[in-house]
């Protein structure tokens, strides 16, 4: 057998890692990246990542706990043998990049220090200073700079995905991407193809994300075939600095390590944030959510946050909205160890330093849940078979997809730290998978290098149509501003029907227009112009995903908040009417649990529309629960729910035994 | 509880393109505006040193965008793409330049900004006018082959880590435990060293490191083209970056079990003996990263390993 060829397409966490592994089990590996891969998004991610580790474990954390907090963080809209697998591979991933020289922060002995993150209770974090995504990233980019030298590796930096190539049989035989430097168009052959190509924050306009984040490889994708997962599940991230060209992410690590979220409670108060006397101060998150404090989950401290500014007014600002983030009361020294990239970060930008005075920050779109549906081959023990070639793989066989721009790994709602956990867990346990589908006999590859010259032909005269529209009365960056304007306008906190479906008829009118953006440059050399009105065109078919999942999801569940349907704590102050309205509360979770907790499957057609259908979701190892973060009433809604599953419990121990008592169970 | 909003994008990145907006931009400009306003019709002006290909003439263009309170190079640049048009109002192509993170971590947005090499994405406009005058130039750096206007070819900055060897030399990805323990004071001593964005304004500094562009003769293969640009890019000046590189693996427990191959990297054609001690790198890394310092160890260890060399001959 021919030694097999892997097309790997984006170089951040999971890219990187998925090619140092193929390369130890003797793939060849092709690497394209729209920038050199030492510069891709994931050197952006700042906090941490997590696992279990020895100290925890003595608390009483397991693998087990981590996997439930990522759940129960998600509102359990995840396959669960994923996440499972994913949790119990944590210990082992941070082990290995400690090995590759991350200078991971170290406790006085020369351990690895931790720090706690958002929805757990446990100090779970290791951490690089605050650029802990930049470190991971150059750790694995070292190790494949290794492997390029060696010749198991070659890159292919600065080159855009266009399209995947399927064979009659509707497998993926290789994609045809372009050199962004010379523009030429080329064919790769490949056994397999794995996208890793990240978020698609640009669809928002301005977000925490870089600027190749605008989603395109994975709408050609989408366009090819592939099914789209979750898409309506998009990350608010709640601290990040606002800016004209984009919002800087201000890591929840600054909250992990003890910083306090709060606004003055006299509205706009003018005194400096330091003469503010305590009692005068509402931290709004310590108030509400004594148990987690400043470490609630990212959707609901993003909503409290715009909350206390839209709907109580209390914004720090007049003019913009904006909360405090203090972190002036820990010590200079302690602040330069632990988050000194951050607080650079913000007093480069700012011009204020955050050590001496409250940061003023604001929600911005961090982080899409949702991506390319992908499967996996679930074990005998609830995780993942190693290898099997379902893993990861999308609705196109051939095409994989991992780290952010799959579906698969944290549901409605992604905890911080997660990220790079599965960034990286995704590429690592793809490669056997990949290096399992084999080479295709010879003659199969002529009959599909007809395949790829029709493909080049196709985006040639893409691109040469887009060359010569230099006409037309829309202006690509001015429909992507609008763009950016809109959806972050209906489709991130608060979510409303009537806007959405107002929207949905808005983008589908933006994807028109984009027919008639002219060019300014019209050169075939470094023609960014032609490049990005390009992405422009493939964020429509995302969009409209996004907003008409996020039309007909009425619910509410992790990040994707619909007040209309808002489940409300308990008013009810006497015990009697308090638990009578906790079983109501528990049967309206129930029924909204049967209608709505299924995962969300675009299919798209051939005029970019998505087409919706439900899928349901593996929640065998842990039962879905109501998540009940702080809302009023919750000890007594807590109580019906146990009370309900112990009795289902008991009812399924007493069919078991009779179903054995009477011969037929086996 | 009342939700009127959604949460609403501020339209700052060139307000006066929106075309067909759906809000007022009343509504937009809550969340998210930098603070302050700007004074009415103030503009910022800018000179770009252009180029439309590789090899090809330099010329000078002007453009004029409106001023936006906080502003950086990166938005100005937004606004010349968005506009396309130089401030005689001529129909030109957008500059074309590298950008990525925009918040100083990728690297990719170096250029000499006012003469000085510097990252567009952290330099702000009102501060560089208060400094430099009125008008901002925009070049691209000296010392690499320019692609584009103020896009660069630096894949020999990445090349100089494969010739350093800047990894750690590890089996492989099996789970072998975890790595050494290291002391709180090394971990402090190394991380600064690892922040190196690869961003090239210390080589751009650089007295000692000089442009070498290799183009491809007519019927050369690809990969003969390859070896002979890396051999070139070999007899030029390694670079602080990578001599800092090769100083952090040199550090690590387990990167220094290859630390003589770095050493001899180092002593070899285009290494550390170039360095003339200006000092430049370590002035304008934007990471603040001791490259001197780096430098200076690399001296020391690269003498004790000439000297070892001659006595294990």
């Amino acid at each position: 057998m021919a030694q097999s060829r892997v097309l790997v397409v984006g170089g951040g966490l999971a890219g990187l890692s998925a090619t140092m592994r193929l390369a130890e089990l003797g793939v060849h590996v092709d690497l394209i990246s729209l920038v050199p891969v030492k510069r891709s998004h994931s050197v952006c991610a700042q906090g941490g990542i997590n696992s279990v580790n020895a100290l925890t474990r003595q608390q009483g954390d397991s693998e087990w706990k981590h996997f439930d907090d990522t759940v129960y963080g998600g509102d359990f809209l995840q396959h669960q043998p994923p996440v499972k697998e994913m949790a119990d591979w944590g210990p082992r991933i941070v082990d290995l990049m400690d090995r590759l020289g991350v200078p991971f922060n170290r406790t006085s002995e020369g351990f690895r220090d931790q720090r706690r993150f958002g929805g757990t209770l446990y100090k779970r974090t290791a951490f690089a200073g605050a650029t802990t995504g930049q470190q991971l990233l150059y750790a694995l980019d070292e190790q494949v700079r290794r492997r390029e030298v060696e010749g198991k590796v070659k890159k292919w930096e600065f080159w855009d995905f266009l399209a995947p190539v399927r064979d009659e049989s509707g497998r993926c035989r290789g994609a045809v991407c372009q050199d962004l430097v010379t523009m030429q168009f080329r064919a790769f052959p490949a056994d397999a193809v794995v996208l890793a190509t990240g978020g698609n924050g640009l669809i928002y306009g301005r977000s925490t994300m870089s600027m190749v984040c605008t989603g395109s490889a994975v709408s050609r994708a989408y366009r090819a075939g592939a099914w789209y997962g979750n898409g309506e599940f998009i990350q608010v991230h709640p601290t990040a600095i606002p800016g004209a060209d984009k919002l800087r992410l201000m890591s929840e690590s600054a909250r992990g390590e003890g910083g306090r979220v709060w606004v003055p409670r006299k509205p706009q108060d003018p005194r400096d944030p330091r003469d503010i006397p305590e009692a005068e101060r509402c931290y709004f998150l310590e108030e509400r959510y004594p148990k987690y404090g400043n470490l609630v989950p990212r959707d609901i401290a993003t909503r409290e946050i715009f909350d206390i500014c839209t709907t109580d007014g209390l914004s720090v600002e007049k003019d913009r909205l904006c909360v405090y983030l203090d972190l002036t009361h820990i010590p200079r020294e302690t602040l330069d160890r632990k988050l000194g990239g951050i607080l650079e970060i913000y007093e480069k930008f700012q011009g204020v330093d955050p050590r001496a005075m409250p940061m003023k920050i604001f929600p911005a779109v961090h982080y899409s849940m949702g991506g390319l549906w992908v499967d996996y081959e679930r074990s005998a023990s609830g995780g993942m078979v190693e290898g099997a070639l379902r893993n990861q793989q999308t609705s196109i066989p051939g095409l994989y997809a991992i780290g952010e721009c799959d579906y698969q790994y944290h549901g409605a709602n992604r905890l911080g730290a997660n990220s790079l956990l599965s960034c990286i867990f995704s590429g690592l346990f793809v490669a056997p998978t990949l290096a399992n589908v084999g080479s295709a006999a010879a003659a199969k590859q002529e009959e599909h290098s007809r395949l790829f010259e029709a493909e080049i032909r196709r985006q040639e005269d893409r691109h040469r149509r887009l060359l010569a529209r230099t006409a037309g009365d829309e202006n690509p960056y001015a429909l992507h501003q609008e763009l950016g304007n809109l959806m972050t306008r209906v489709a991130t906190v608060v979510r409303r029907n009537d806007q959405l479906a107002a929207a949905y008829d808005e983008v589908c009118r933006m994807a028109e227009r984009w027919e008639r953006c002219a060019v300014s440059d019209t050169g075939n050399w470094t023609n960014q112009n032609v490049v990005f009105t390009k992405a422009l065109g493939d964020m429509f078919p995302v969009a409209k995903l996004i907003l008409k999942g996020a039309l007909m999801r009425d619910e509410c569940r992790g990040a994707h908040f619909k007040p209309d349907f808002a489940m409300p704590g308990l008013a009810a102050t006497d015990p009697d009417a308090k638990r009578r309205e906790a079983e109501q509360w528990c049967d309206t979770f129930e029924a909204n649990t049967k209608r709505w907790l299924k995962s969300t499957i675009a299919r798209c057609d051939a005029d970019g529309n998505p087409d919706i259908t439900y899928q349901d979701i593996d929640t065998s190892l842990i039962p879905p629960r109501p998540r009940l973060y702080g809302l009023v009433g919750g000890e007594a809604i807590e109580e019906v729910w146990k009370e309900r599953q112990a009795a289902a419990a008991r009812a399924r121990g007493h069919a078991a035994s009779q179903v054995v008592g009477s011969g037929v169970g086996g | 509880m009342s939700h009127r909003r959604g949460l609403q994008a501020a339209d700052n990145v060139g307000r006066e393109t929106m075309i067909k907006a759906t809000e007022s931009a009343e509504s937009l400009s809550h969340v998210g505006d930098a603070p302050g306003h700007s004074e009415p019709h103030r503009v910022v002006r800018v000179r770009v040193l252009r180029q439309d290909i590789a090899g090809g003439e330099s010329y000078w263009e002007r453009f004029e965008v409106p001023h936006e309170p906080n502003m950086n190079v990166i938005s100005v640049l937004q606004k010349v793409a968005c506009q396309a048009r130089s401030q005689d109002g001529r129909a030109v192509a957008p500059v074309a330049w590298d950008c990525c993170c925009l918040e100083e971590v990728c690297g990719s947005c170096t250029m000499l900004i006012n003469g000085r090499t510097r990252m567009a994405c952290s330099t702000l406009v009102d501060k560089l006018t208060a400094e430099d005058g009125e008008e901002i130039e925009l070049r691209p750096m000296s010392k690499f082959p320019v692609v584009r206007d103020l896009v660069v070819d630096r894949r020999r900055l990445f090349r100089a880590l494969e010739k350093v060897e800047a990894w750690v030399p590890v089996e492989g990805s099996y789970d072998l435990g975890p790595g050494p323990r290291i002391s709180p004071e090394d971990q402090e001593d190394a991380y600064p060293l690892s922040t190196c964005i690869s961003c090239g304004c210390c080589v751009e500094a650089c007295p000692q490191y000089s442009k070498v562009e290799v183009v491809r003769r007519e019927g050369e293969s690809e990969a003969d083209f390859e070896k002979r640009r890396t051999s070139a890019f070999d007899a030029g000046f390694v670079g602080p970056h990578a001599i800092s590189q090769a100083m952090l693996f040199n550090s690590h427990p387990t990167g220094r079990m290859i630390a003589d191959e770095r050493l001899e990297a180092l002593t070899g054609r285009g290494g550390i003996q170039m360095c003339g001690n200006a000092q430049n790198c370590v002035a304008v890394c934007p990471k603040s990263i001791p490259l001197t310092r780096s430098i200076a160890r690399a001296g020391r260890a690269a003498t004790v390993w000439a000297i070892k060399k001659i006595f294990d001959r």
